[in-house]
């Protein structure tokens, strides 16, 4: 599976919206995810993908499509 | 492991004040929201201690509780350990002064501080006690007045807090069931992530420390929020594996109360239902170390803990600290 096809699979059972409504450009705001939305994403995406996260580095993180990049320059 | 003497839970009691918080009423205080609390939190209201009252009141209407419930005398019981942030005094200890209420004159007192877990650690404690044949009657007491340490101007943290006390009588037992397995943990690294700074020696009360107010707790919730939905599943298992159990073997965890969205988070992971996870924050925000006794205490009143059910109370806070109970009710 892509990493795209893994982060949007986890935004959607995360945030319980429909993976067909999940694009690059959604945003955060886009799927009403709040702050404590945003750490468990996180957490979960540490947990696929076998990584940790810093604060710092999701800062500019809105949208699916930020997090794809991100995990792609981590993988 | 179960040793000769087992340590069983022979009642339980909760009490809280009278007045009713609501959103509504928070709105006026501070910049806020019902829905933005409820979103974030699962709180709908929490209660507040009236002037005048302090932590013993709430303490001992929980204590009396649970030693009727249990049938003992406050002359029997061995031990009492208060596990509180918010004590009547830094000294004498939240203990003592329940003991002279209760008149609970042969027993030992002490106070416990492990923030939001320390009714496990208290619990943990009067378990050892009753394992080694040294007491039979322990009443372990969680108590928390918040409202006295919270900020009233931080719309951060003002939303969450609650005043409230739960107690249990823990006894000496023969019966094949009661505590089966414990867990404490603790990380003092993330001390200040969830701290009050003033009151202490190192920042005493002063024209300063008020000023700044030091007082009151100060929390970053998002790292508290990611430590707990970490260590609450972990803490599950470090008491159900050495059991050969599974999660979905308990037919009740008991966690502690701080924010709806980790006990839905733990419950959603496990793919364990709801009724498996009792819930009163809705009704009584986070009431520290009181949170698991009165939560455990609705649930034997309710009649949702039947005898031979398996049982895990997790809890964790400041220190940091956590840590878990497996019991056989």
């Amino acid at each position: 599976m892509s990493v795209e096809a893994k982060v949007k699979g986890i935004v959607a059972d995360q945030l319980e919206v429909a993976i067909d409504k999940l694009s690059a450009e959604t945003t955060f705001e886009d799927i009403d995810a709040d702050s404590l939305d945003v750490v468990e994403l996180v957490m979960a995406l540490e947990e696929e993908f076998d990584l940790e996260i810093s604060d710092q580095e999701i800062e500019n993180v809105n949208s699916i499509g930020d997090v794809i990049k991100y995990i792609e320059s981590k993988v | 492991m179960i040793s000769n003497y087992n340590s069983i839970i022979a009642g339980t009691g909760a009490a809280v004040p009278d007045q009713v918080i609501t959103n509504q009423d928070l709105e006026k205080i501070v910049e806020t929201n019902d829905q933005w609390i409820v979103s974030r939190t699962g709180i709908r209201e929490r209660r507040k201690l009236e002037e005048g009252l302090s932590s013993v009141d709430l303490s001992e209407r929980a204590s009396r509780e649970a030693l009727q419930r249990a049938g003992v005398d406050p002359s029997e019981v061995d031990m009492i350990i208060v596990a509180t942030i918010t004590p009547d005094y830094p000294t004498p200890s939240a203990s003592c002064l329940l003991q002279a209420r209760l008149q609970s004159l042969k027993a030992g007192a002490m106070d416990l501080s492990a923030g939001c877990t320390g009714f496990i650690y208290a619990l943990t404690v009067a378990h050892q006690f009753i394992r080694s044949g040294v007491y039979s009657n322990v009443l372990v007491v969680g108590a928390e007045v918040l409202s006295r340490v919270t900020d009233w101007e931080d719309r951060s943290t003002c939303v969450l807090f609650g005043d409230g006390a739960g107690a249990a009588l823990l006894q000496r037992s023969s019966e094949d069931k009661g505590i089966i397995n414990f867990s404490l943990k603790s990380d003092g690294r993330g001390a200040e992530l969830l701290i009050i700074p003033g009151g202490g020696s190192a920042h005493p009360a002063s024209q300063a420390s008020l000023d700044n107010r030091l007082h009151y707790i100060r929390m970053n919730g998002n790292e508290i929020f990611k430590f707990a939905v970490g260590i609450v599943e972990e803490t599950i298992y470090e008491l159900i594996e050495p059991e050969g159990l599974k999660p979905a073997d308990l037919d009740l965890f008991i966690l502690h109360q701080a924010n709806l969205r980790i006990i839905d988070h733990v419950r959603k992971h496990l793919k364990l239902p709801s009724e498996k996870f009792p819930v009163n924050i809705d009704r009584f925000g986070n009431t520290s170390s009181a949170t698991i006794p009165i939560a455990l205490h609705e649930e034997v009143i309710a009649g949702r803990l039947k005898e031979g059910d398996l049982v895990a109370m997790v809890g964790f806070g400041a220190g940091l600290t956590w840590g878990g109970i497996l019991m056989r009710w």
